[in-house]
């Protein structure tokens, strides 16, 4: 498999370095000990096309590819977790969908507002007793004259509490399976913010990237216009899946981006700290681990942009779906992010548990790439899936 | 109407610097940038293109591989680039480089409405020389460390930084303004500017573009035309780090320090 970058691709990632240096790493301690959502840093990417990265200029887009997508997630996350899933949820749960399958007039209608970053997305799958299982919906869509009434809520909902357009996904009524039993037919829609009967609840204090918004969605007696489905009446499970197939992609670069930073800090921090009348680095303790992190973080690295070029290719016209590629990138990245960002805090010792350094914060920013859009269980599910069928 | 913003690509100072044997710079094995005020000149231009639509060539002269530096240039959002490159042109000093870079200018051609934009200096040589010279070639009137810039009709207000104060000038186009960091804050490279900086127009000028015109001698360019002979290069030595007087009547530690030195 090819990994050489494309001129752009370089140029793209040597503009995203000098973006997050400038004007995300500067704000990542204040996202993280106040659960400040980085506003200012959204604008800022929109107004620079990252909102909408790989999507075509004819939709509102940049022109670019899914790979400068994952690149821009991994430079943003590298030095703040937080704003690098603000762009993931964003564009992989919300532009994407509407993209791949919205109306025509659906997607002139969000996407161009998606893209330029004047509009915010979100992703409302999970309720408390659903989320993989979509059989456990308590959302439910009826149709009516005048349009859709929804009623249920979400939960978890990255980005909720600024987003401004939401796909939600409901039971719209009842099938017969295969074999004549009785299941729940799920459906997607496109919800605004401002929608009646929508509400966004209160945020959850999260252990990590505490600067994401994430809260409960309330849908009482919420009307929306007929042409807010979004795709294939009782194809929204589906819909859901593919969508995640393209976000763990997303959270898979985050968790790449957060175990590179971690390595970064650690060897800017070893080659300062001495004990024993030199610097750490010089113990050959610290040279294996740092050396065996390198090497996973690049494995995952080559998962994660094998994955990137495979989504590439099928929205190319390529045959197949990605979702063994997007669930190996996932587990094998968000796993590396887990065990990097412990080791390297062991490399900072006592300094490395404070809140002086970042090193703590990249920590518990991780743990959430193993639970969030399909735990590390379900990414097993799905590989096996595949293998065993 | 357009705005020519004349760049250069210079070493990284921030990494590695190399020196050759003979003290001068090992160019090749050093990682480029953008020269900083350049950016700002780029700026100025395209902050000039947002409010009236005008046109943004950039132009520059160096090796073929500066066309990469141009193509980041016009992913920040310039119309087209002109590369001056040819054999001729290596070894220029400043004199050089602005007969070069003049006659390019003038190949692309200064209309009436015309402004010229320069950084003030470049970080390798630190001359601030290039783009005085270039206005007198052209007989472009010039303004020098712009910190503002404002548009007054057909003519330009230009707020020019001195060391110890600033001077309000006003200029009629078509002129040239030489740029510092306090003018602006250069904006990045965007998505869609880079997947499409590929596709706009670049022209190389190399000698045979150039010629005909009348500073292009064969004794006005390349290292034959530059008066300048570096006679030795050398990194000086760092300053030793200062002493803070604190506390009371800090007037009289200060003259008792120097009376002990014998320098009062």
């Amino acid at each position: 498999m090819d990994f050489t970058l494309s001129k752009q691709q370089l140029m793209a990632q040597k503009m995203y370095r000098e973006f997050a240096e400038n004007e995300v790493k500067p704000l990542a301690k204040k996202v993280d000990a106040e659960e400040y959502f980085p506003k200012e840093t959204v604008e800022k990417m929109g107004k620079l096309g990252m909102m909408g990265i790989y999507f075509p200029t004819s939709v509102g887009g940049a022109g670019g590819d899914v790979l400068s997508y994952v690149m821009a997630v991994e430079e943003l996350s590298k030095v703040c977790g937080t704003t690098g899933v603000i762009l993931s949820a964003h564009s992989s749960l919300c532009a994407a969908p509407i993209y791949e399958n919205g109306t025509p007039e659906q997607k002139a209608k969000y996407l161009p507002k998606l893209c330029s970053g004047e509009w915010l997305g979100a992703f409302g799958l999970t309720e408390p007793g659903a989320g993989t299982d979509a059989q456990g919906q308590q959302t439910f869509a009826v149709e009516r004259e005048d349009g859709w009434l929804l009623n249920g809520s979400k939960i978890f909902i990255t980005n909720s509490g600024f987003a401004d357009v939401f796909i939600i996904i409901a039971v719209t009524g009842t099938v017969l399976d295969k074999r004549g039993r009785k299941s729940k037919e799920i459906s997607a829609f496109i919800v605004e913010r401002t929608d009646p009967g929508f509400k966004v609840g209160k945020p959850e204090d999260k252990m990590g990237i505490r600067g994401s918004s994430t809260c409960e969605l309330i849908m009482e007696d919420c009307l929306i216009p007929k042409d807010r489905l979004l795709g294939v009446k009782g194809k929204g499970f589906q819909l859901a899946m593919a969508t995640l197939d393209g976000g763990r992609i997303g959270i898979a670069a985050q968790a790449l981006g957060i175990a590179e930073g971690a390595i970064d800090e650690t060897v800017a921090y070893v080659k300062e700290r001495k004990q024993f009348g030199r610097s750490i680095a010089q113990f050959q303790n610290t040279q294996f681990e740092l050396a065996e992190m390198k090497a996973r973080v690049d494995a995952a690295k080559y998962l994660v942009y094998a994955a990137a070029l495979k989504k590439q290719a099928i929205m190319n016209g390529q045959k197949g779906r990605y979702s063994v590629e997007a669930a190996e990138a996932k587990l094998i990245a968000a796993r590396t992010a887990s065990d990097v960002t412990r080791r390297c805090l062991q490399l900072f010792g006592g300094y490395g548990y404070t809140r002086d350094y970042p090193i703590e914060r990249m920590m518990r920013d991780a743990k959430i790439t193993e639970i969030y859009e399909g735990t590390s269980e379900v990414q097993m599910m799905v590989i096996s899936g595949a293998l065993l069928k | 109407m357009k705005a020519i913003v004349c760049v250069k690509q210079v070493p990284d100072t921030s990494g590695k610097v190399a020196v050759k044997p003979d003290g001068t710079l090992d160019r090749a094995s050093m990682a480029t940038i953008t020269n900083p005020d350049d950016l700002n000149a780029l700026e100025a231009a395209l902050k000039l293109k947002d409010a009236t639509g005008c046109e943004v060539v950039v132009v520059t002269m160096g090796p073929p591989p500066a066309e990469g530096m141009l193509r980041e240039l016009l992913a920040r959002g310039a119309d087209r680039a002109v590369l001056v490159s040819g054999r001729e042109f290596g070894g220029s000093d400043t004199f050089a480089t602005s007969q070069i870079l003049a006659a390019a200018v003038n190949k692309i051609g200064v209309g009436p409405e015309d402004i010229v934009f320069c950084g003030r200096q470049a970080i390798d040589g630190d001359t601030a020389q290039v783009g005085p010279q270039i206005a007198e070639k052209l007989h472009l009137p010039q303004v020098t460390y712009a910190a503002d810039i404002q548009k007054d009709g057909n003519t330009l207000v230009v707020k020019r930084m001195l060391e110890d104060g600033y001077m309000m000038i006003r200029v009629k186009t078509p002129c040239l303004i030489t740029c510092i960091k306090e003018l602006n804050q250069p904006r990045y490279m965007s998505v869609n500017g880079i997947f499409t900086c590929y596709d706009k127009p670049m022209e190389v000028f190399d000698y045979n573009a150039l010629k005909d015109d009348p500073l292009i001698e064969v004794d006005t360019i390349g290292l034959k035309g530059s008066p300048t002979n570096v006679f030795k290069s050398f990194t000086p030595p760092q300053k030793g780090a200062g002493t803070m007087l604190t506390g009371d009547n800090v007037a009289a530690q200060l003259a008792s320090v120097l009376a002990g030195k014998h320098l009062i």
